[in-house]
């Protein structure tokens, strides 16, 4: 089999993602910064699974970098899927812009900027699919963490966008929304147990929506009626609550 | 963070530490004392619980496999299960497993467990080649059976307790199918159980469940269910879903009534004295994984799983004891595990010696460590002992009885200066 092309591929995520795919017999690239930290996780899928996992470079912040990145690819990859994300400080942002720049920049314009190379690509080949990681972070701006809300609520518009474009070149588009992951992100933060879900879960979650065709995967599953609540809070009620 | 094992007894609040790479091991082992690795929590007792807890479940990472002799080199966070997924479909398989996948490569060598084949395969780290330790010091030894008989005595049964295992080597075995040929012999009594056992003691696998409520004439009726691979060359094993049990049962879901109405029929649905079964992995060495959470049945109290072993020559008269000890006390025990065992390695304070162990559930309830008292009283007559990765209560002076290498554990311990560093309840508790 082929090529799955996992970008951010340092984050618990990410990482949990990859082992699924190996699992399911695909072969991996890997992509991220100073990717070499990454030797020794891909030598374990490696060892698992006897699939060929490949690390690449790739600052997905260094825009101009892209182009060049996708196309020394050996072989083109049957699909990609975003792990990158960055959560920041919202106290920070709030004084500080270029930390607000970093946040929209590592979740909304380095992802499209790849993405739109990739597409592009897939569109010509009429084949693919493209899996991007949001948040339902991105359904409504909250208080807490609004600048880091408002970077996701612009890659979900442009998945939705994008898996518009891309149907009639029978190129998949997901776009998945997990709630709250026990990962390093949010390590230390006090998550309630029963809406928290660990990557594994997200990751076998993400594989079966990508297989099956989902178009938008709330992970874990609550997470699509909580949402559909909050959405739904009429806005003068919902500037009064901290939620 | 409230932590605890599987017997959810005790709860405790512990520091919890992960680390990333050895030098944030080290600074932790160098500026906190009373630390105990927790691998998966799958003992059933205290012994991972401390005030100081290093996490090494997250140090999963398979780091290499030579196919030609089957030698596996894996962090210590790697759980069984993990290495099943990984190389039964590739025709290998675990040359030494308890009855959960559930349980880490670390935990496996600190409680040095064992399985139904201990008779012919002994225990866990009879198939370790070395494995890499952290030291009270922030060193790192690397240690096998040649190189440091000590530290490998000292650490194969050691609990944790003489630092933090980062990575072992372990050889697997082949297998040529995923199912076993399982046999089930049905006997009346504990007379005919012993006599089953030894009568099938070629077979590489054998467990045996009792009915503990049994009285009289019908002590020590069981299921003997013996077992070896198949050679039919099928090896698609496919992790099944798991059925999970959502809450804690209220605590008197389980009481003499109901228990027994499950030994009636668990021992009922066999009808002749011998059958024959083809059964797969999972079904015939980990039933109860397929059972998620499985210890809510208990309830919120919690329970505990009572294992002792005693030497052959006093088995026999020992169990038959035991036995009508339980059933006069009317506490009910689901599941009871007999089991024939092979000769005693030289770790310090490994469980195994040749002799049968009897292994039972219950639930934490009033007078039950009154009950489990009295059953020392008796295993310690018949010169046994208690399983420390099992236990929650065993008193200094019973668990001294049962381990003559005990003063050459605590004398190294001292020595090395793991003693202050690396704690764990028990370890406190029985002064090791």
């Amino acid at each position: 089999m082929s090529y799955v092309l996992i970008v951010g591929a340092k984050s618990d995520i990410a990482k949990a993602i990859a082992r699924e795919y190996a699992g399911h017999g695909y072969d991996l690239y890997l992509a991220a910064r100073n990717s070499k930290e990454l030797e020794e996780f891909a030598q374990d899928i490696t060892v698992r699974t006897r699939r060929v996992v490949k690390i690449k470079e790739l600052d997905i912040l260094d825009y101009d970098s892209h182009q060049v990145f996708y196309d020394k690819l050996e072989e083109k990859p049957l699909g990609v899927i975003s792990v990158v994300g960055y959560l920041g400080d919202q106290k920070k942002a709030q004084s500080d812009f270029d930390e607000v720049q970093k946040i929209i920049a590592t979740n909304s314009t380095g992802i499209i900027s790849l993405f739109n190379i990739i597409a592009n690509d897939f569109e010509q080949r009429r084949s693919g699919f493209m899996v991007g990681i949001s948040s339902v972070a991105g359904d409504r701006g909250r208080k807490n963490n609004y600048i880091y809300g408002s970077a996701k609520a612009s890659l979900t518009a442009y998945l939705s966008g994008l898996r518009n474009r891309l149907y009639a070149a029978q190129v998949h588009v997901l776009t998945v929304n997990p709630g709250f992951v026990a990962t390093k992100m949010t390590e230390g933060m006090d998550l309630p147990a029963k809406m928290t879900a660990q990557p594994e879960t997200v990751a076998k979650d993400i594989y079966q929506a990508q297989q099956n065709g989902t178009n938008v995967l709330y992970t874990k599953w609550i997470w699509r009626w909580v949402m559909l609540i909050i959405r739904n809070i009429p806005e003068f009620q919902f500037k009064k609550m901290s939620i | 963070m409230n932590l605890m094992s599987w017997g959810m007894y005790p709860r405790i609040e512990s520091n919890v530490f992960k680390f990333d790479g050895e030098e944030s091991l080290k600074h932790v082992i160098n500026e906190h004392s009373e630390l105990i690795p927790y691998g998966n929590g799958r003992s059933y007792g205290d012994s991972a619980l401390s005030r100081n807890i290093v996490d090494l479940r997250p140090k999963n990472h398979f780091i290499d496999f030579d196919e030609d002799n089957g030698l596996l080199h894996v962090q210590a966070g790697v759980m069984l299960a993990e290495i099943l997924e990984a190389f039964v479909l590739r025709g290998w398989f675990l040359k030494v497993t308890p009855g959960t996948k559930l349980i880490t490569v670390g935990g496996a060598i600190a409680s040095d467990i064992h399985g139904k084949n201990h008779h012919v395969a002994g225990c866990f780290c009879e198939c370790v080649e070395d494995f890499k330790i952290m030291l009270a010091d922030g060193t790192i030894a690397s240690c096998s059976k040649k190189t440091a008989p000590e530290l490998w005595k000292a650490t194969c049964g050691g609990m944790g307790l003489t630092g933090v295992i980062l990575a072992a080597r372990i050889y697997l075995k082949k297998i040529n199918s995923h199912y076993i040929n399982q046999t089930t012999i049905k006997t009346r009594n504990l007379k005919e159980t012993f006599a089953a056992f030894e009568e099938y003691r070629d077979k590489p696998y054998s467990v045996a469940w009792i009915d503990c409520l049994a009285r009289g004439d019908d002590i020590g009726k069981c299921l003997l269910m013996v077992g070896d691979f198949r050679d039919d060359g099928q090896l698609d094993y496919r992790l099944k879903p798991q059925k999970t049990i959502p809450f804690n049962f209220p605590s008197f879901a389980l009481n003499n009534w109901s228990v027994r109405a499950f030994n009636k029929l668990y021992y009922g649905r066999v009808k002749e004295r011998v059958t024959r079964q083809k059964v797969d992995i999972d079904t015939f060495f980990y039933p109860l994984d397929a059972i998620g959470h499985w210890n809510r049945i208990y309830g919120k109290p919690g329970f505990t799983q009572y294992q002792f072993i005693l030497p052959k020559e006093t088995s026999y008269k020992g169990l038959e004891e035991i036995l009508g000890a339980i059933a006069d006390s009317g506490k009910g025990s689901f599941l009871a595990v007999l089991k024939l065992y092979g000769e005693a390695n030289g770790n310090w304070l490994s469980f195994p010696m040749e002799g049968y162990s009897l292994a039972l559930d219950f639930k934490i309830e009033k007078g039950l460590f009154e009950l489990l008292d009295s059953l020392d009283k008796i295993v310690i007559k018949h010169l046994g002992r208690i399983y420390l990765t099992k236990d929650v209560r065993v008193s200094r002076e019973t668990f001294e009885k049962g381990y003559p290498e005990i003063e050459t554990f605590r004398k190294y311990r001292k020595d090395q200066n793991m003693d202050t560093k690396f704690q764990s309840l028990q370890s406190k508790r029985v002064g090791i």
